[in-house]
Order: C-alpha cells, then structure tokens, then sequence
C-alpha cells in the first residue's frame, strides 16, 4: 500500500477513467497521485479486523417502489437537450469497438 | 485421451413487469425510439434511482422455483464500463450479495436423471440497445431499465445435451412462475456460454471459452458439441487452448474466433450507496410461496398420477403455463380430464396454430369449454354437434345457450322418440321383415329414417336402444 | 436591497407591512447582487426573468403573513438543478446545461415561496475547499477580497455575507457548507444524511452528500431546513423521520445542556486564534448553565484518509456518466466513440476532478478495493462509534469548523494541504451526522466559526445550542467591508 504509485499504472488508471493524459500532465499527475496515496498509509496504523465497513448511513432500509407504470413523457425534452440526436436516437460517433457486453 | 467437458451457463431472464427496475417508465416493447425514457434512464445529472418491489419479488419467486436459497439481506452494487447503451456509465446489479444462490433442477437425460446446481442468481437492470451505422450508431434507451435476473449454474454441466437439457428445464421453471415470457427469439432469454475440456483425472479445469451469438437452444447444443470437438483436436495436435470469445456461425455450424481475452475487465464494483439495503423477511418469503404456481413437472406427476392421463398427454398440456393453468381450471369445474386434455390438444391446439394466437388471446374460457363437455357427457350433443358448439365458444357464445339458440338440443326423451319410433316402423313394415330374416342392415335404414323425422337431433344411443326393444317386441 | 443587519424576519414584516412588493425586493436584492458581484463574483448567473415573473405572481395572491418565507429572495448553488436555468456545477463539462427538472429541495423553496435569483458559484462539482477551480471564475471573500470564500459553496456563502441575500441552499460532502459558513461569518447547517432529499443534487460523493442552508441567523436557517426537509418518495436514502418544527424549541437556553469538547478538534494544525476562539465559546455555553467537558474522538484523525478514498471512489462513478453522448459538453473533433469519451472528459473536467477521478478509479480497481475502498468504509465504522460513545453522555459535540480562518487567494496550494484543511468537518460527513458552524469570533478581521455536531436527526438541539450562543455575543452583527487587505 505504501509504495509510491507509478507513471504506468496512473496511466492505467487514467484510461480507465476515459481521462487523456499529456507528456506534461502524466509526471505531474503521477506526482500528486503518489502523495495523495501517501495520506492512506495512516489507515495502516488501525486495526479493522473486527469492523464491519459503512457504505451508506442512511437510516432507510427495505425502501421499495410499488410496480407501477408511470411515463414522465420526458423524451422531447431530453432529445432536445442533448448534444446530437437522429430521428429520436441519440447520435453518437461510430462504435469501432464492437466488443462491448 | 479421454475428455470431460464442464460448461458452464449464465442465464439473462428479463422481466415482464410493469416498469422499470429503477424508474417507473413503462416495460414495453416495440414503441418508438426513446418513448419509455425518462431523466433515470437517461441517467440524467443528480436524479436517483428506486426500486420496484416488484423486481424483487420476482427475484424471489425465481429462487423459490430454481430451489435456491434467498439472500436475507441483499444490496445493490455498481458495475462501471462506458459503452453508450449504459447511460450511467456503471449498471446496477448484485455483486456481493446476489438475490438467491444454491439452488438446483433436475434435468433428464437419455433416461438418466440428474441435479444441475445454480451458484447465484442476481437481478440486475438491462442496458438500451445501439444500432450501428457507416459513420454514426445510434442509441434508444428504451430496453434501459429493463428488469432481469442472471442465473448462473454451477459447472456440473457435462455434455451439450445436458445444457440443451438445463435451458429447457429452466425455461419451463421460470416460465411457469410467469415472472418471465422466457423467449430466446424474442430476447427475454438470453444465454451465455462457457466451456472448457480436461482430460480425465485433471483435477483443475481447462481453459474457459466464452461461446456468443446462440441464439436457440438448439444452437447452444450445436455450438458446444462444435466447441468439445475443436478444443480435443486443438490439445490432440499438441496445442494449447487459449481464453477467448468465440462466436456460433448459424449457417456452418462452427465457431470462429471473436477475441481473445487479455486479463481481466475491470469493473470497479461498490455498494450502490443511493439505494438502501433490502431486508428480506421470512414472512414475505413465505406469503410467495404460498403463492407460487404449481411447477410443470409436478403438474405433470398429478395429471398421470391422479387423472390416469399419458406421460405424452401431461407433457403437452404443461407446454406452457397458459395450458396448464386452463386444464386445471377445467378439472376444477367438473370436466372429465380425459376429455378436457382430448380437447385441449386437439381441438384447442389447432385452434390456436390456424389463428397464431396464445391462449389468452382467444375467448375461449375453461367455464365455456367444461360447459361444453358436459353437454357431450350427459348426451345433450353429440360429438359432431361438438365441433359447431366448439366454433360458437371461439366466439365467445356460452354453449348451453349456444345449443339452445340454434335448436342443437339431442332428443333424448323416450317419450317423445317412442311415437315417431313406432310410425317408422308400421311405415316400413318390409325392413321389419328383413331385420327378422337376419339383415342386420334394415336396422341402419331404420335409423336413419328416425333421423330424418327428427332432423338429426335424435340421440343416437337412446333411438338404438329403443328401435331395439321395439322391433323385438 | 442590502440585507446586512437584516433577517427573514424583518424583510417579512415589511412584505406584510406592504412597506415593499415582492417583486421590488426582488428587483433590488439582483441589482444590489450584481453590483456586489463585480467584486466577489458570487454567482455563475442570475435568472432575473424568472424570479421577476414570480415576484409578480406572489405579489398578485399576496404575501402569506404566516408563511415568513414567502416572497424572500434566495440564491441556489450551481449544482442543484434548476429547470431551464444554468446548472453547471462550476464545470466547463455543463457549461450549457440548463436542466428539464428541478431539484427537490429547489422545487420545496420555490414551494414554500421564496424566489430563487440566480445560481451560486462553487468548486468544480463541488470538490474543493475554496471555490478556486470553478469555471467560472474565482469567488471572494467579502470580508477580505484577497482571500478566498472557502468552499465549495464558496459564492453561495459569500452572497450570504455580502448582504446579496438572506439565504442560499448549499451542499456539503465534507464541509461544503459549514467551511464557507465559517470563512464568511455566517450560519451554515449540513443537516443529517437523509434529512433532505438529494434528488436533484448534481452527485459528488452518494453517501455523504447533504443539501443545506446558509443564512445570516441561527432562526432564519431553521426556518429554511423548515422547508427544504422531509421524506422523498424520489430519493430511497431519505429518511421518513418525522420532521419537527426547528424553530419551536429555538429560544430554550443550554441550561443543563452537555456540551463535549474533543481535544482531537483542538490540536496541532488548529491556529491558534481558532483555538481561543472555540475555548472562549466554551466559557460562554458555562456562563449560560451548560456543562462542557473534554472528550476524546480518537479515530476522526483518520477522517481524511478515509474521505478522500471514499469520496473520490463514489465520485468516479457518478461522473462517469459525463461522457459527451446524451447531454452537456461533447468534444467537436472526435473521430470515433473512444475518442469522444477521452476527449470530451478530458477538455471537460479540469484537474482537481480528474485527480479524484483517478484516486477513485484507482481505489476500486481490482486487486486494491480490499485495501482501499473496504479498509476506508471499515475506518469510517469505527469514526461512527467514537461519535456514538461521545453521544451517550453529551446532548452536542463543540469544535472549530476550520483550523484556520480564510486563507489567501494567491498562495500556492497542494492538494494534501488542502485535503487536510477539511479534518474538522469531514468526521461529521463520514458518520452521516448533523454539523452547523455558527460565526464565533475573528482574526484580523476574518471570521472563525465553531461548529455544533449532534446525533442524527437531532437538528433541533443544534439550532438552539445555537441559537444561544448567537443571542449572547456579538460576532453575527459585524458586517464585512468588502475591501482588499491594507
């Protein structure tokens, strides 16, 4: 965990993100990214081996919707805002990758 | 050498519930581009999703049917990729805790029997649907929302049968919890496939290969018998199999490489943190299973066991849920089963073939049908009669008064067939004679006139019996 | 309209009194706004048409002499969604987005009567203490216009302090609220998680996100959390907890209240003006009949640790939807889909987002959520226990709301050091709890705000430990001068 991060796998990261990263930018980012890491070292100093983890403080629990049909006819006004749209599709620039799930 | 495969299925059933699994616009297909969207399926800046109990539900009643051991405390977890169908950029499905796992079918194979166990099952939301074009493709977020439940079995799968066998069973199982129209043409049943072969005695499995486009059952079972026999070729001639997706060529019946796999995708799964957990009661669980529609094949042990019909005839009835449910319907009412089941695959059947229609679709109603049957039981129509009563149901007629409005009513009275009997006979006093001299034919004559005095209404059973007792008087 | 000394209040009586319309008010609350604005820049853009428009329509059925809030003036943060009005969240990414919805809480305050004015200008999607890296501009400190207004609701605190108006709603992930509140010499509440409906919030980080407002005085703020709190049926983390009337116990004094002072919220880093600040607080809750006594919260110095794992990882998701297809900025040059992605994002997003994009990213990937992501949410268990055991034997925990008081505009900033300014408020995100910071005292010239965290739910005491404090000293009836530094 404390090893500094690396120009590779902040490009990685960047990727992943669909972030580009300029020659310029990929030091600089590296950089930071490996002192911000430095901050989570600290976490090391705490042992958890008994703590169940938070991901939410809501105080909700079993919130459920009933099945029930409900069209905001909200199309127009979505088509209208968006970037490029095409006979009520939304346009996009050619998939090339035809891999995708 | 000896191989053994393992195959492994993961099983996309969509839901036909009233809207979506996080949105309330409506589930429907074949509306125009983008109309069943809102601000959630677009996912729009700062707008939630929430979830249908419905689709939980289902979930449940899936599990129930699947054997499967429903997950008390589930939550939602967030799946991220960018593909233009998936407006969130991440889908929300069930990571850590999938809705129900463990469970099981029991499929048949050439007589054999055997356990297929499920490792999970999880709901999910379905993405929209891209269409590509030369320079542009082109988005309808209409499917995205869509509820669906992924079935992942267990790699106890051994032989392309066996999974033709699985999907069938599955298909029938889920179909009859009526959660899903469970459809592979239609796209409500989606099938993905794993394979891979090992030598006999290797204790680890062999690299997987991920087989796509199977879009039938029966392609499922062409593609992997295809996939078992490249892959032995390919470790025979001293090669190496390598994690890949492959694709099932329908017109030549093989599989062609698609991609081989580098590492891992990288999903980045977490708690979906803008829906709370679930909290499953065993109270909820049991008040579904109160409610859960009886399974095929236990349907079918009853129809064999109880009303004596064939193997083949209880097989065809629980073809779908429809059929099944409407027989019943019809035993409840007092029909003969025999007669219900004759019915129903024959005349019903054809029915519906000429018209292309579901059951549902017609006007035909297990009240009408039984009515129907009674009416030939207790000899108020006669089996031809039966074909026109049969027209009038499709139609929507009630048969009693079908029968009646058409004067259809059988003459079955002694009372009134004895007078026209006996002018029959004093005006035919020669077929008398030959009946007497042994000419069993004079007898179908006589009928016949009787017939024709009564425009065919006669019952033919009570005229026999009693032209017999009065010509031997 | 100038609303320095004022309150709602006050502006009500004279809607009421007929001593001005609605839409006068109005009128005159945007110019006095625009004029200010050419010194601080607290607003990305006023929506002087509409809020005219309503104005007219509030005067026409005539102000509600019950309801205070009709026909006040208010001001939204830019990443609330505005229908048809600019929501950028301080990005370039929605620079032309004008919403088709609004928000819950805008829709509650629109409501409720008030007039929305314009939108108020923030951190890039509200990620950063000082409200430098917006779009737009940077905002400033009323009260030293070298200095910054905190953030991210910089400009909505700042349009507060500056007299512009005598409320604007906020968000606060990590002190958003409360930060600025204290930068500014004003009142800011980021009530419990769950307390008000995050629908229509532009998400930064889902499970510590909370909406709130920023007002002048303690009552006014409880009059608007008033209006803004309640179950939504859009919003599945909302509580359906009961909402009380905050105003109602407002005036009933600390006697016999137990205040905690934890000595973790007092140490090193903490100026020590700030320091004597919350310590002469402390002696005033004593003065007033309330026991304050030391208490220990030993793991909230792991809150920024854990913060800044969890919120960039929820960040990265919930901005990944900003990808150049179905709204907001699209690059114009991309010759395929991967490259409208990759450049869309990256002209779109500028570098505080795209370094917690890439923390988040990285935090979740395979093989270091166990060590990052579930080690942070484990850690965030245990903050959440330490404020548990505190609130077994105290009714309110006091501390400062920043370690310092505003900070220059023109120093160069690292981010670990500006990560480390939010060790104060973040612990009280982390565990989902309600904070406030209330104007407690000054440093040459520049406010410091103390900060009253309560148990969940429990705003009310809050606002009258609060409410207390604000009746018995001085510190809110100072103005800011609007002036550079000498």
């Amino acid at each position: 965990m404390s090893e500094k991060i690396s120009k590779e796998t902040v490009s990685h990261v960047a990727s992943l993100a669909k972030l580009e990263l300029t020659d310029e930018q990929l030091p600089y980012f590296t950089d930071q990214l490996g002192s911000i890491m430095g901050i989570f070292d600290s976490l090391n100093d705490v042992d958890t081996s008994n703590v169940e983890p938070t991901f939410s403080v809501t105080d909700q629990i079993n919130v459920m919707r009933e099945d029930v049909a409900d069209n905001w006819g909200q199309r127009d006004a979505l088509l209208d805002n968006a970037p490029d749209v095409s006979d009520g599709l939304i346009r996009t620039p050619t998939i090339i990758d035809e891999s995708g799930d | 050498m000896n191989f053994e495969t393992t195959i492994g299925l993961e099983v996309h059933v969509e839901l036909k519930t009233n809207s979506k699994i996080f949105s309330p616009s409506p589930v429907q297909y074949g509306v125009d581009p983008n109309l069943n969207t809102n601000v959630i399926d677009w996912g729009y800046p700062g707008v939630l999703p929430s979830t249908n109990k419905g689709v939980v539900k289902s979930g449940i009643m899936a599990a129930l049917a699947l054997h499967a051991e429903v997950e008390k405390h589930p939550h939602f977890d967030r799946k991220n990729y960018f593909y233009p169908d998936n407006p969130k950029a991440y889908q929300i499905t069930q990571k850590d805790t999938p809705d129900a796992h463990d469970g099981w079918i029991e499929i048949e194979v050439d007589g054999k029997k055997k356990k297929i166990g499920i490792e999970e099952m999880h709901i999910e939301e379905d993405a929209g649907k891209n269409t590509h074009g030369n320079k542009f493709s082109y988005v309808d977020l209409n499917r995205q929302g869509t509820p669906l439940i992924e079935i992942v079995s267990k790699p106890d799968i051994a032989s392309p049968d066996e999974a033709y066998a699985y999907l069938e069973a599955l298909r029938e199982r889920i179909l009859f919890t009526g959660i899903s129209d469970v459809k592979m043409e239609e796209g409500s049943m989606r099938v993905d496939v794993n394979v891979s072969i090992r030598p006999y005695g290797q204790k680890e499995f062999g690299t997987k290969v991920e087989l796509k486009n199977l879009n039938s059952f029966n392609y499922v079972r062409k593609g992997l018998a295809y996939e078992e026999k490249r892959q032995q070729r390919v470790i025979m001639s001293g090669g190496e199999i390598q994690q890949e997706t492959r694709r099932f060529d329908e017109t030549t019946g093989k599989t062609i490489l698609m991609r081989v796999k580098e590492g891992a995708d990288d999903y980045r799964y977490f708690p979906e943190p803008d829906l709370p957990a679930l909290d499953i009661t065993d109270a909820w669980i049991n008040e579904i299973n109160d409610s859960m529609p009886e399974m095929p094949a236990s349907r079918r042990q009853r129809y064999v066991n109880e009303f004596g019909l064939k193997d083949y005839d209880a097989m065809v009835l629980t073809q779908t849920k429809e059929m099944a449910d409407f027989f019943d319907a019809m035993i409840k009412l007092g029909a003969d089963p025999k007669m219900a089941s004759n019915y129903l695959q024959v005349n019903v059947n054809a029915y519906l073939n000429d018209e292309q229609k579901d059951l549902s679709e017609t006007e035909i109603t297990p009240e009408n049908l039984s009515t129907m049957i009674k009416l030939i039981e207790d000899g108020t129509i006669s089996s031809k009669m039966a074909k026109k009563v049969f027209k009038g149901i499709t139609e929507g007629k009630e048969p009693k008064k079908f029968v009646e409005d058409n004067g259809m009513v059988q003459l079955s009275d002694p009372a009134q067939l004895q007078p026209i009997i006996d002018e029959v006979l004093s005006n035919n006093p020669q077929s008398v004679e030959d009946f007497h001299n042994g000419k069993d034919r004079a007898i179908g004559f006589l009928v016949g006139q009787i017939m024709k005095q009564t425009r065919g209404k006669a019952n033919p059973q009570v005229v026999n019996k009693l032209l017999m007792a009065s010509i031997n008087k | 309209m100038d609303y320095l000394g004022k309150d709602i209040f006050s502006i009500h009586e004279s809607l009421v009194n007929g001593d001005i319309t609605a839409e006068e008010l109005t009128r005159q609350t945007i110019e006095n706004a625009k004029k200010n604005d050419e010194d601080i820049n607290a607003f990305v853009v006023f929506d002087e048409e509409n809020a005219i428009k309503q104005a007219q329509e509030i005067d026409k059925a005539g102000i509600d002499p019950d309801n205070v809030l009709s026909g006040i003036p208010v001001a939204m943060k830019d990443n609330m969604l505005t229908k048809g009005v600019l929501t950028s969240a301080g990005s370039k990414m929605l620079s032309n987005f004008k919403p088709i919805i609004d928000g819950t809480a805008v829709a509650k305050m629109k409501e409720a009567g008030t007039i929305n004015i314009g939108k108020t200008n923030m951190d890039e999607f509200a990620m950063g203490g000082s409200t430098e890296t917006s779009f737009h501009g940077k905002t400033k400190n009323p009260w030293n216009l070298d200095k910054v207004p905190g953030g991210s609701s910089g400009g909505a605190a700042a349009a507060v302090a500056a007299g512009d108006v005598l409320v604007s709603l906020g968000s606060d992930t990590g002190g958003s609220i409360r930060q600025p509140a204290s930068f500014n010499g004003i009142v800011g509440m980021k009530p419990t998680y769950g307390r008000v409906s995050r629908w229509g919030l532009i998400a930064f980080a889902s499970s510590l996100d909370q909406i709130g407002p920023l007002t002048r005085t303690v009552k006014d703020n409880a009059v608007v959390l008033n209006a803004i709190a309640g179950k939504d049926e859009h919003d599945m983390t909302s509580s359906n907890k009961e909402v009380p009337d905050f105003t109602a116990n407002i005036d009933k004094g600390v006697k016999g209240m137990k205040i905690a002072l934890p000595k973790e919220y007092l140490g090193e880093g903490v100026d020590k003006d700030v320091q004597d600040a919350i310590l002469a607080a402390a002696d005033k809750y004593r003065e007033l009949g309330a026991t304050v006594e030391e208490v220990s919260l030993p793991n909230s110095k792991y809150g920024v640790a854990a913060y800044y794992i969890i919120a960039p990882s929820e960040a990265s998701s919930n901005l990944q939807r900003f990808d150049g297809i179905r709204y907001g900025y699209r690059a114009q040059d991309a010759k395929n889909l991967e490259e409208l992605y990759v450049k869309s994002r990256s002209q779109g997003f500028g570098d505080e987002v795209k370094r917690r994009i890439m923390v988040g990213t990285y935090s979740l990937s395979a093989g270091f959520f166990d060590a990052y992501f579930k080690k942070a949410a484990e850690v965030r268990t245990l903050i959440i226990d330490d404020f548990k055991n505190v609130f077994q034997d105290y009714d309110v925990i006091l501390t400062p709301t920043a370690p310092t008081p505003a900070y220059s505009l023109k120093d160069e900033k690292d981010p670990i050091t500006m990560y480390m300014n939010d060790i104060l408020t973040i612990p009280v995100n982390m565990a989902g709890l309600p904070g406030m910071s209330v104007p407690a005292g000054f440093s040459d010239g520049l406010p410091i705000g103390m900060q009253l965290i309560g148990k969940p739910f429990d705003e009310s005491t809050l606002y009258q430990a609060a409410y207390a404090f604000e009746q018995n000293t001085d510190f809110h009836k100072q103005d800011p001068k609007m002036g550079g530094a000498q």
